[in-house]
């Protein structure tokens, strides 16, 4: 079967007065049809530029210099700006936001925010297109009479809730989730992840998950990939992953995290920081905090085995 | 035993009024507060890690901000070294006690003077409390401090300004200029909830060796009780101003007993795949600290609310030795004395 998103070799740099940022220095991973993807990384790691750059929404000074993003057997590198807007953002690929508590608009009921959303892009009367609201409303478990509400009036796991069901408003079949519950609690965190795993079974979706918080990503995804530096530096599922962790990076994010749950254990800690993306290192990219690191590590770049089934990693230690 | 204790919180109050319009003011005659902390009562023991776990808005923040005055309580007593420092004079005692007590705050993005280098912001709680002799001893001592927390060479620092540093970087700036006094109370109020997690691990790892150098009592304030777990000797957890669950950290994780607990430890994410949880899923969110719900607080949300839950508010009750719960699902015959 034809992947739903298949990226490959995509790079995209920022260019500022020092340099070229290299953000997402050749990468590639596919997301299939009503699978989960989980983007995980710290911060600075590239993994939201590669959210931007599939829906091709990066900044002035953002640059795909190469590589293609095929989005159901179409490249969406070259589309045209007009096209993008009226065929594939919400309508194929919608994008929950970082902060999506910020991302609605203060002045402007719920009801407003997502009937313009579905008018944009589709020819029907605003009554329907009200319903629609309504039906998304109560979808992401909420009272569909909250639709008139104006953003300020909502709490924030709400406006959370509300900002999900505008991204299924055009029936995408790719959602991506950029850090969607980073300002939450954890017991508010823990009903908007229910609720986003409830509507993946239920739609069929596609999900793409980024975040930095690796504990989320066992919880709601089937496939995950390590980014670091730019790269994707480990990819597999889930269930791999965790068993049997390849590359040092991984290992190293996976034990760094506390467990309620098991015996106490020291957590570890990745020495130093992540590089300048400016001028990244040479060879491997993690070789400067790598506690294995050899010679060969600090010349040349490892190149991505596969390690088992559909488990990849790229490391010169395997 | 008396001894033991570094800190005792006895009842403590904080409530915020809220600001009403101008109209407002003239019809309503009771003006409304927020129960910001409403009774908390609680020992931290020398050199123990006392975390206080809870959703944001439960007044876990305004309890740290109490307990070292930098908020004044509404009422209730702060003990620290055998004197209720709400009684000291704020000017001349209250200043000389803050050397012995410091706190790191959340957000180390906000909580570093921008327009001040690295190793002024290290010196000045030195010089406000006249604690080193000569500006030798200051350099000396920010030098010392900047190496204990793996700032090295710390004379690359010195003369840096906070936005030349990465977040971890700040809020380890933030740790030394807590610790460079060397104080016996320190309260850190979530101080890597806004790190990244590779990098979290390696500052609290040395924020823990100052800790266990110096034997320092901390309050840890947190709303990661997996975190908590793993830090602090131990924790109580707050809802609604109020603690609902106090005991030794392991127990508490492992058999928590308030069912409030209960949900806020099975809402963490597991890092495990194949791990099988109990679900317990609580709906809604925290009620307004404006009208909290009367009886037991938490009955809006329990799962097990009962009739007596509406009415009456369960008291803090030992369950076991060194081990306290307010919930009436908790009260049996013999546990219903205090």
């Amino acid at each position: 079967m034809e992947p739903l998103l298949k990226v490959e070799n995509l790079k995209m740099y920022y260019k500022t007065v020092r340099g070229y940022v290299k953000a997402v220095d050749d990468v590639s991973f596919k997301v299939d049809v009503k699978e989960s993807l989980g983007l995980a990384g710290e911060s600075g790691c590239g993994k939201t530029s590669v959210a931007l750059a599939i829906t091709r929404l990066l900044p002035y000074n953002g640059k795909i210099i190469d590589g293609s993003i095929i989005l159901d057997g179409e490249n969406i590198v070259n589309m045209s700006k007009e096209e993008l807007r009226k065929n594939v953002r919400w309508k194929r690929v919608s994008m929950i936001f970082q902060g999506a508590m910020n991302a609605l608009h203060p002045t402007y009921t719920v009801a407003h925010q997502i009937t313009e959303a579905i008018l944009a892009h589709e020819d029907v009367s605003k009554e329907e297109a009200l319903e629609r609201a309504s039906k998304l409303i109560e979808l992401v478990g909420m009272k569909a009479s909250r639709i008139n509400r104006y953003p300020h009036e909502l709490s924030g796991g709400m406006k959370q809730r509300v900002v999900t069901a505008m991204a299924l408003a055009c029936n995408p079949d790719l959602v991506i989730a950029d850090e969607p519950t980073t300002a939450l609690d954890v017991i508010v965190q823990a009903q908007v992840l229910g609720v986003m795993k409830d509507l993946q079974s239920k739609l069929d979706l596609s999900w793409m998950l980024i975040t930095h918080d690796l504990s989320m990503i066992t919880e709601t995804c089937s496939t995950v990939a390590i980014m670091y530096a730019g790269k994707i530096v480990e990819y597999g599922s889930v269930i791999d992953m965790f068993k049997e962790p390849l590359h040092p990076y991984t290992q190293k994010l996976l034990t760094a995290f506390p467990s309620v749950i098991g015996p106490k254990m020291e957590l570890s800690s990745i020495h130093g920081f992540p590089p300048d993306l400016l001028k990244p290192p040479p060879g491997c990219r993690f070789h400067p905090r790598c506690p294995y690191a050899m010679e060969i590590c600090k010349t040349k770049e490892p190149v991505f085995v596969e390690k088992g089934r559909r488990h990849y990693v790229a490391c010169h230690l395997q | 035993m008396k001894e033991d204790v570094c800190l005792e919180a006895r009842d403590l109050v904080k409530h915020f009024p809220v600001k009403l319009g101008f109209f407002k003011t003239l019809v309503t005659k009771e003006s409304p507060h927020v129960h910001a902390v409403d009774g908390v009562s609680f020992k931290i023991k020398k050199g123990e890690i006392f975390g206080l776990v809870g959703e944001s808005g439960c007044g876990k923040t305004t309890t740290g901000r109490c307990l070292l005055r930098l908020v004044e309580p509404t009422s209730g007593q702060v003990i620290f070294n055998g004197a209720d420092i709400r009684s000291l004079s704020l000017e001349h005692a209250m200043r000389r006690l803050r050397r012995k007590m410091q706190i790191i705050f959340q957000d180390p993005y906000e909580s570093l003077n921008p327009r001040m280098s690295i190793f002024d912001i290290i010196a000045e709680p030195l010089r406000i409390q006249k604690a080193a002799e000569s500006e030798d001893e200051i350099r000396e001592r920010v030098t010392e401090q900047l190496e204990e927390l793996d700032m090295i060479p710390p004379e690359e620092f010195f003369y840096r300004f906070p936005h030349e540093l990465s977040g971890g970087q700040r809020q380890r700036i933030a740790i030394a200029r807590a610790y460079v006094l060397r104080p016996e109370f320190l309260v850190a109020d979530e101080p890597v909830s806004m790190l990244d997690a590779s990098i979290r691990s390696e500052v609290l790892k040395l924020m823990l060796g100052l800790q266990r150098k110096f034997h320092t009592s901390v309050l840890y304030i947190t709303h990661d009780i997996a975190l908590a777990r793993h830090l602090c000797d131990r924790m109580a957890v707050m809802y609604l101003g109020k603690i609902v669950e106090m005991g030794s950290t392991e127990d508490v994780v492992h058999n928590p007993l308030h069912p409030y607990t209960k949900a806020l430890i099975a809402a963490v994410p597991v890092p495990d795949p194949t791990a099988r949880r109990i679900e317990v899923v609580i709906k809604g969110e925290v009620p307004s600290a404006i009208n909290p719900p009367q009886g037991c607080r938490f009955h809006t949300r329990c799962p097990h609310a009962m009739e007596i839950c509406r009415q009456e508010e369960p008291p803090l009750i030992k369950a076991d030795e060194n081990r306290y719960v307010a919930c009436h699902l908790q009260r049996g015959p013999e546990g219903s004395k205090v």
